[in-house]
């Protein structure tokens, strides 16, 4: 059972720290929160359990205390929505600029990239596809047009830190930045039909030269 | 004065032969009295969590073993599982069949139609419902909507399988799932369903507003009718939502209307937004009747008042206000604008505050109590500390950055299972303990009970504590087999793990139901009082007679005056009027003054 | 036995009218419910798609139909007399304002289907496939196949919808009034016992109050 951490696997964007970062400052508030109040049910549980002649005391609680904790928990959770929101709006709606774009097309069972031709630009008559396979350079960002063609899916991304549902009839704005070349996996992560569970799409991180030769090997092979 | 006359009088109305010689259709099937009817939710809500629960272990069997047959399950149709081998779009049907049933035939009906008509009028002092007869509708539209749900699976193209959520629009066209009169019977299930709860709540907040006997003011009521009725209330307002919205994408389905189908301009969106419109404050209605019946069992086993009342009464009020402003959070990644998301988080991260001060109180009930470890006791002290567990995940999911990355995961599996499973389920195992002297007249086999609780208590964490991990690793909610995913295949023996504790999880189960069946027989006499409890429900006799109360009882005190100084015993029950010339209790507070106002000149 | 018991005290007279008004006020909550989903959904579809939705009275039968709800507030007057005339113990007037309030609900449903029937040969269906609303007269002026589609398959669906549970609740209310006439018929209530007639009002009244809300916001604007 090797797999019962808590860590998160490695991720590999550049956002993709900011989002782990609030994960490990919530999984040390809520474990400390946990073993407090855990602990002190099974310390009461032991220390205050029934014995002969044993009498509860008669009290109807603390004024105190509840506006204590009432005010603790409150300033707690809202800080931590609070400092959470630069990340949120950072991640899906701050689209950098200077982005490659293409399109990506869910469809029951798969997911279609749209490159821009030479032009770069996509949405114009030089664009080509590729069927489950999503190239990225590192170093730059990347902006996805999220769209559907048939019901809702979802576009998971897991060691990019990315999700978004594409919903058909919407084209939805997704953007990560890769931080190291590699292979990585594109599942999907909305109940989509019966094929549902082998959705799945590979992202292919290059080097910034890399991905050049890469560009122009596949816009050669799309035009033949 | 009181009020509850007039219930006593619609009784008059409704048996002319004044109810003594009852036929035994009148008195068990076609039955008016609130105790049959609880007990008839009770029946068929424990049937429906068995099949619940055979449907999990089908699912698990499939993820715990992929595509290997099931063991002496060969004689499956071929359209489900040939040769045993579970299909693709059975186990999507598996998936959303378990959970509608789990929610809306098991859990729901068992906290708000068992608890719900057993308690609001024993506790409040009142004879009967209000409505009695639209009381036994409300069981009456609950089985032929449960009917309709299991037959779905029988026809062709089986059973829906769009997930309980059934988003559009997946749900809204065969065409995408192959299921068509599956889906429509789902659809109409749930909406039959809907009456039966809207039934229910008409009546039960009209009983609690009404029928309290004298004495039972707003503040002397017990946490489980106060929860039961913020409860009816929810349901009151929510259900209509969601009633509207099956219609509609019915409509969708059957005749061709567009509401939720995008290819001729319909928003998939609003169907999600309609969902958990409704289907947060439902997750709502499935956990406060549970936090209501943890509080009477801790307060009674701990022989000691509830820490803070007013404050936990404070907590259910705010929690019903706050879960009508964050259903957003279940779709922060919808494509729902992400300022929205925002807000939502904020109300979200709020509606943390009641639920701590909830647990906070219930640790101040237990210090310096005088515990006894009853059953009830074990179940609703589970209750406490996996709440915990829920609670404190959900602020992972709440999060929206977080949210990114376990959203639609197995961490969202787990948590929905502590908080429905390890909270609504223990609870509801407490109140069916703990009450079920007040049902049948006898208890449940005590050891029995502890040996089922503590197996059930750890393989429930054994089974549901490692899908967090499966959900941090990256593992999807609802796919039919995950070694599809290189990345996801070294979590196979976890799996197998989770679904081999599952199997044994569902086996002890026999112990809840061996117990159940030998103690309606064959168990110990209670007495009216056996847990020694404060509330009006344990001053007569067990089970209550017809009519519940020998004339009108009198409230003099709170529901949880546990060893008062003052008291001779460690328990000073509602009714009994304080000793003569006893300063320390103030004259009960006259009857409820609503009554006179709305009667006609 | 404690039903034996409990007769023994004075019922209070009265109290189970206010038991059946708490519990009908109870369950029109539900009823608004009920409707700000469905009125909701119009809104929010109708933002998101305005190109669905034709000009007001290009479609859709405006006079026809405010006359209509002016018959269906004359029938909310009725049914206010019926119970004027039972706190007062006139039974003639009670059968005879119910009768009333029963023609009126009836002439409204009527009225609604004739419009329906019309505007679904005029192509303004439903079925989203089949949607093809060329407009008030164009059909029967033979250009139904030349002329422009007006609005969208969303304009008929939310139409039908909205319209149709309100004419549910109407027909349902019609039943449920021949039910309270024919009780009082019999007699059955009295100026001390009124509880059936108000409660039936209570309804009337807020399917009354709903229409005003859907003609306003499905037909005017």
């Amino acid at each position: 059972m090797e797999h019962l951490s808590w860590l998160l696997p490695e991720s590999f964007s550049t956002f993709g720290q900011e989002i782990d970062r609030l994960y490990y400052v919530i999984l040390w508030i809520t474990g400390i929160v946990f073993v407090l109040t855990e602990g002190l049910l099974v310390l009461f549980l032991f220390r205050y359990r029934h014995r002969e002649g044993g009498k509860a005391e008669h009290s109807h609680g603390n004024t105190t205390l509840e506006m204590l904790w009432t005010a603790g928990t409150a300033v707690l959770v809202l800080g931590l929505a609070v400092a959470s929101t630069s990340v949120w709006h950072h991640v899906k709606r701050n689209v950098p600029e200077g982005a490659l774009e293409v399109i990506v097309t869910a469809k029951q069972f798969e997911w279609t990239v749209t490159y821009p031709g030479a032009d770069g630009l996509v949405g114009t008559d030089d664009d080509f596809n590729q069927r489950n396979t999503l190239n990225a350079p590192t170093a730059r960002p990347i902006l996805i047009h999220l769209r559907s063609e048939d019901v809702i899916h979802s576009f998971f991304i897991p060691e990019m830190r990315v999700k978004q549902d594409a919903l058909p009839g919407r084209s939805i704005r997704v953007w990560f930045e890769a931080t190291e070349p590699g292979e990585y996996v594109i599942g999907c992560a909305e109940l989509c039909g019966l094929g549902h569970y082998r959705m799945q799409g590979r992202l292919t991180v290059h080097a910034t030269d890399a991905y050049q030769d890469w560009l122009e090997g596949a816009m050669a092979e799309a035009a033949q | 004065m009181s009020t509850t006359e007039a219930v006593v009088q619609t009784h008059l109305d409704e048996h002319g032969d004044h109810g003594h010689e009852q036929s035994f259709l009148r008195k068990y099937i076609f039955s008016t009295d609130h105790k049959t009817i609880a007990k008839q939710f009770l029946f068929m809500s424990l049937f429906f969590l068995l099949v619940g629960g055979i449907l999990a272990t089908m699912m698990r069997w499939q993820l715990g073993f992929p595509s290997q047959p099931m063991p002496g399950a060969g004689g499956f149709p071929d359209t489900m599982a040939p040769g045993g081998i579970i299909l693709p779009e059975f186990y999507n049907s598996l998936v959303t069949m378990h959970g509608t049933i789990m929610i809306f035939f098991a859990i729901m009906p068992l906290l708000v139609g068992l608890f719900g008509n057993l308690l609001i009028p024993l506790q409040i002092g009142a004879p009967d419902m209000a409505f009695p007869r639209l009381n036994m509708a409300s069981f009456w539209l609950a089985v032929p909507a449960g009917l309709l749900m299991l037959a779905s699976f029988f026809v062709e193209g089986g059973a829906a399988g769009a997930g309980w959520t059934s988003y559009a629009p997946l749900s809204a066209s065969g065409e995408w799932t192959g299921v068509y009169l599956g889906q429509q019977l789902w659809l109409l299930s749930l909406t039959i369903l809907g009456f039966s709860s809207l039934a229910g709540a008409v009546n039960y907040i009209t009983t609690v507003i009404s029928l309290r006997a004298p004495g039972m003011t707003w503040f002397r009521l017990p946490l489980t009718t106060w929860a039961l009725f913020i409860t009816a209330i929810l349901v009151l307002l929510a259900i209509p939502i969601l009633t509207g919205a099956l219609i509609m994408l019915l409509f969708d389905q059957t005749i061709g209307t567009g509401f939720f189908r995008p290819e001729v301009g319909g928003e998939p969106i609003l169907w999600q937004h309609l969902f958990w419109f409704f289907g947060h404050p439902e997750v709502y209605i499935l956990i406060l009747p549970a936090m209501g019946i943890t509080s009477d069992v801790l307060a009674n086993r701990a022989r000691k008042p509830i820490f803070g009342y007013h404050a936990m009464v404070l907590a259910i009020i705010s929690i019903g206000f706050l879960g009508w402003i964050v259903w957003g959070h279940h779709m922060f990644q919808s494509g729902m604008n992400p300022l929205l998301g925002t807000s939502f988080m904020i109300s979200t991260m709020a509606i943390a505050v009641p639920s701590a001060i909830k647990t906070f109180n219930w640790l101040g009930t237990l210090h310096r109590g005088d515990i006894h470890f009853d059953t009830p006791m074990l179940h609703a002290l589970a209750f406490v500390s996996m709440f915990i567990i829920g609670g404190l995940s959900g602020i992972f999911m709440a999060n929206t950055p977080v949210d990114i990355y376990i959203h639609d995961t197995y961490f969202i599996v787990a948590h929905i299972h502590y908080v429905l499973f390890g909270g609504s389920l223990f609870a509801i195992f407490a109140g069916i303990t703990f009450w079920f002297p007040k049902m049948f007249g006898r208890m449940m086999h005590e050891g029995v009970g502890k040996v089922h609780f503590f197996l059930t208590f750890i393989l429930y964490n054994l089974v549901f504590f490692p899908m967090h991990n499966l959900g941090l690793e990256g593992m999807m909610r609802r796919i039919y087999d995950p070694n599809e995913y290189e990345y996801l295949q070294p979590l196979q023996p976890l799996n197998t793990f989770i679904s081999v504790a599952v199997f044994c999880l569902i086996t002890v189960q026999v112990l809840f139901a061996g117990n159940f069946i030998w103690s309606i027989f064959r168990g110990r006499k209670a007495g009216s009082n056996p847990w020694k409890s404060n509330t009006l429900e344990w001053s007569v006799p067990s089970p209550p007679p017809h009519g519940n109360f020998d004339g009108m009882p009198t409230v003099y005190r709170g529901p949880y005056e546990y060893s008062h100084p003052d008291a001779a015993d460690d328990h000073w029950p509602q009714h009994l009027p304080p000793p003569r010339g006893g300063a320390s209790e103030p004259h009960p507070a006259p009857a409820p003054s609503l009554a006179p106002e709305g009667v006609a000149p | 036995m404690s039903i034996a018991s409990a007769t023994e005290r004075l019922p209070m007279p009265g109290m189970k009218v206010y038991n059946l008004k708490l519990g009908m006020w109870v369950f029109l909550l539900s009823e608004i419910m009920f409707f700000t989903g469905l009125i909701g959904s119009y809104i929010i579809l109708r933002f998101a798609h305005p190109e669905h939705f034709a000009e007001p009275g290009v479609v859709l039968n405006v006079p026809l139909t405010a006359f209509n709800t002016f018959v269906l507030i004359c029938s909310s007057v009725t049914m206010v007399k019926a119970f004027a005339a039972v706190e007062q113990g006139d039974q003639k007037g009670l059968r005879r304002w119910l009768l009333a309030t029963i023609v009126l609900g009836t002439f409204f449903v009527g009225v609604q289907a004739v419009e329906y029937s019309v505007l679904w040969s005029e192509g303004f269906v439903p079925i989203a496939e089949q949607y093809h609303a060329v407009g008030r007269g164009a059909a029967h002026a033979g250009e139904a196949a030349t002329a422009a589609v007006l609005g969208g398959p969303l304009y008929g669906a939310t139409f039908y919808a909205m319209t149709g549970f309100h004419g549910a609740h109407v027909s349902i209310g019609v039943l449920c009034l021949i039910f309270v006439y024919l009780r009082a018929r019999k007699g059955a209530y009295s100026a001390g016992s009124v509880g059936g007639v108000e409660i039936m009002g209570l309804y009337w009244h807020f399917v009354d109050l709903v229409w005003i809300i859907l003609f306003t916001i499905v037909y005017l604007i």
